[in-house]
């Protein structure tokens, strides 16, 4: 990396020297601030072991990614693209991983005209629709779009009546909205709605409630492990419905803890998750099977996560988008910075590992329901739902 | 609601309670004797649980670099004001005890001899750690007030939180049950790891008694809590009891950890707000009598399972919010403040 970016001052000194204006390589720099550490660090890792896989030439140009870690700390990720931008010159900041961080970081990407693109999941990063988020783009699926999921998966299925229990944080709260919002469109009723705490022992309140209001289904609202937790008592009470949780489980661990007390559980997720169970008539399955091997020789066998992921779509966009900005301008010059920002906003049918992107000037996820399908989990593995 | 919820959440509370009172029991131990908050019993927890259940793949725990480190750590402050046999006892409990459980873990851990050996190892490597505290934090202000003690064991728990990150990671983790079984009697369901939980609690509320009651040493321990002075003009040595009182307390905190192991996912600073329910309870005892300590950490568990079933969005605020009646009523019952020693 190093001998690279010395090459190219030399060569570009070199060429300056003659007084030339001829095409010298230009440099795109790129800062990327994520959560490689803190609560986030699950998420963050993954993401920050894709940047080794991003693009390392487009068109002539070089690209240099400058990757700072947050700490899932919302000061360190505003401080991080302050000094990205301020010391670093960078044309386009990728992250933060959490919404919190990434929501901060919005004023000072517009006040210097740099466009982002964020890997935190929540809508409110890019909606509703404003001067300021106009620069900022997102790559996760909008919460919205995972409930819609599960509503009509649950419509399908006849069932009437769900009770909910999710995390008492920013990440249950947000579920609860979304999943009212869907379910009210779809007639289905909510039992009641139980908030618990990601270290908390028992649940056996919260789920007792639950199953006096007898809903024929319940939705557990939590991200990892401790998702695990209620799906355990309700199997220990007895509980025969049906059970859903949301994509925030969508990880290994989460089936070795929760055994066979999540057997039979229907999720909403990426794509991703099932990348290699799509038919190959699906346009992702060939780029996120591609992105799976490629991490997978890097970092072994079973390491990939729809985390990583993201942090890849976020260069795929990049990708796509930089060879027409490079057209308008110079890196390094706002005339390059807008361009890049107004190419981002005309992506239209990308591919990525996560869905389709079709983006909108009112819509800066791009995603519809390509984006997400139904998994069902059968024998200790996501199996594709129909 | 019906009887057979009743039930159950009075039976959730009693175990969830059960953890909450050998924490009490721990606390009020500590403070009676060395007059210590022992805030970071919360940490001990964490670690005895993370410890625990990271023994499932077979390495050597990762705790152990804590545990020599604090040992390290520990002799150099004490090497300074300890000469001939002193400083040989030092060398034993701060760098001969904590090297020959590292090195027995290191050899046992890829054994993988079932849940009750990694019990065993998860509680060896972590409580030591608390009479490590002792000496390293503690003992050299055990004539400090209450305050500066307190002060301290803020600082500490800050300190291992940290340290607790580090070692551990930010990643949480979760144990295997001890047992799959489940009791059903009538309505009620038991599950096996409530049953431990239980068992486990009345074994060491039974010990510390038969400690108390019967041994030398619990007298000393005992004697110490009820007047320092006194019981250094009749030759006990008071700072043994405040390093077996750290001991205790790390023992136990180290058990509760691997008890709750199963139940939930833990994380590195998951078991401070366990812990600060212990506190609560010890607090409603007046962080002065094991049995009243026992009765309120019960209370609590209880409150915290109703108030999990009414209202599960105001659940810890209704708990913690239920200190303030009881420390009213002790305000008002007790005018005289107590002094300092």
């Amino acid at each position: 990396m190093l001998s690279r970016s010395r090459i190219t001052l030399i060569a570009a000194t070199f060429v300056a020297g003659f007084g030339a204006s001829l095409a010298h390589a230009d440099t795109i720099k790129v800062g990327i601030t994520l959560s490689a550490t803190g609560p986030a660090a699950s998420l963050g890792i993954p993401e920050r072991n894709s940047v080794p896989l991003f693009p390392k030439k487009i068109g002539n140009a070089d690209v240099q990614y400058i990757v700072l870690d947050d700490g899932s700390d919302t000061g360190r990720a505003v401080a991080n693209t302050r000094k990205l931008i301020d010391e670093d010159n960078v044309d386009l900041i990728i992250g933060s991983t959490v919404t919190p961080a990434s929501l901060q970081m919005i004023p000072v990407v517009v006040e210097k005209k740099v466009p982002m693109i964020a890997a935190a999941a929540s809508g409110a990063i890019i909606a509703p629709m404003d001067e300021n988020k106009r620069w900022v783009f997102k790559v996760p699926q909008n919460d919205g779009l995972m409930a819609d999921a599960i509503t009509a998966h649950m419509a399908k299925a006849g069932i009437k009546t769900v009770g909910f229990i999710g995390f008492n944080d920013a990440y249950g709260d947000g579920w609860l909205a979304e999943f009212t919002r869907s379910a009210t469109a779809k007639g289905i009723t909510i039992t009641t709605a139980e908030k618990y705490g990601r270290a908390d022992t028992t649940v056996t309140g919260q789920i007792l409630k639950i199953m006096a209001t007898k809903p024929q289904a319940v939705l557990v609202a939590g991200s990892g492990t401790p998702a695990a937790l209620p799906a355990k008592t309700l199997k220990e009470r007895g509980y025969t419905g049906t059970m859903y949780q949301t994509h925030g489980v969508a990880n290994a661990e989460f089936l070795k803890v929760g055994g066979k007390d999540v057997e039979g559980t229907y999720l909403p997720s990426g794509p991703f998750l099932v990348a290699d169970q799509l038919p190959d008539s699906n346009p992702i399955k060939a780029v996120a099977l591609d992105y799976t091997k490629q991490y997978e020789v890097v970092y072994g066998p079973g390491t990939v996560s729809t985390f990583g992921a993201h942090g890849m779509d976020t260069a795929r966009l990049f990708g796509a988008a930089a060879p027409v900005a490079l057209t308008h301008g110079k890196p390094g010059t706002p005339e390059f910075r807008a361009a890049l920002r107004d190419a981002l906003e005309g992506l239209r049918g990308l591919v990525v590992d996560h869905g389709v992107v079709n983006m909108s000037p009112t819509d800066h996820n791009g995603f519809d329901e390509r984006a997400r399908v139904m998994v069902q989990i059968v024998n200790g593995a996501w199996k594709l739902q129909p | 609601m019906d009887s057979s919820i009743l039930l159950a959440l009075i039976q959730d509370g009693i175990v969830s309670g059960a953890i909450y009172a050998l924490l009490a029991l721990a606390l009020v131990l500590v403070f009676a004797v060395t007059r210590t908050i022992l805030i970071p019993v919360g940490e001990v927890v964490s670690f005895a649980a993370l410890t625990y259940a990271n023994l499932d793949n077979g390495k050597p725990p990762a705790v152990l670099i804590l545990l020599l480190g604090l040992g390290v750590a520990a002799f150099l402050r004490g090497a300074i004001f300890s000469r001939g046999r002193a400083l040989i006892q030092l060398g034993v409990e701060t760098l001969i005890v904590p090297g020959t459980i590292a090195f027995a873990a290191t050899l046992l851990a890829p054994l993988q001899l079932g849940v009750a050996m990694n019990a065993v190892i998860a509680i060896a490597v972590v409580a030591p750690l608390c009479p490590l505290l002792y000496r390293l934090a503690f003992a050299p202000l055990a004539e400090a007030s209450v305050l500066v003690l307190l002060i301290a064991a803020v600082g500490t728990h800050l300190a291992i939180s940290g340290l607790g990150l580090l070692v551990f990671g930010p990643e949480g983790a979760r144990g295997v049950p001890f047992s799959d079984a489940v009791v059903q009697l009538g309505p009620i369901i038991f599950p096996g790891q409530a049953i431990c939980v239980l068992a486990a609690t009345l074994c060491v509320m039974g010990g510390l008694w038969a400690f108390f009651r019967f041994t030398l040493a619990g007298a000393a321990l005992r004697a110490t809590a009820i007047n320092r002075r006194g019981a250094r003009l009749v030759g006990i040595p008071t700072e043994n009891a405040g390093l077996q009182a750290f001991w205790l307390a790390g023992l136990i905190a180290a058990g509760s950890g691997v008890l709750i192991a199963p139940l939930t996912t833990v994380y590195y600073d998951g078991g401070f707000l366990i812990g600060l329910k212990g506190f609560v309870a010890a607090i409603v005892g007046g962080l002065a009598s094991y049995p009243a300590a026992a009765l309120a950490a019960i209370l609590v568990g209880i409150v915290e399972s109703f108030s999990s079933f009414w209202a599960s969005a105001f659940k810890e605020v209704i708990v913690f919010a239920g200190i303030i009646p009881v420390l009213l009523w002790r305000s008002l019952r007790h005018v005289s403040v107590e002094d300092e020693e």
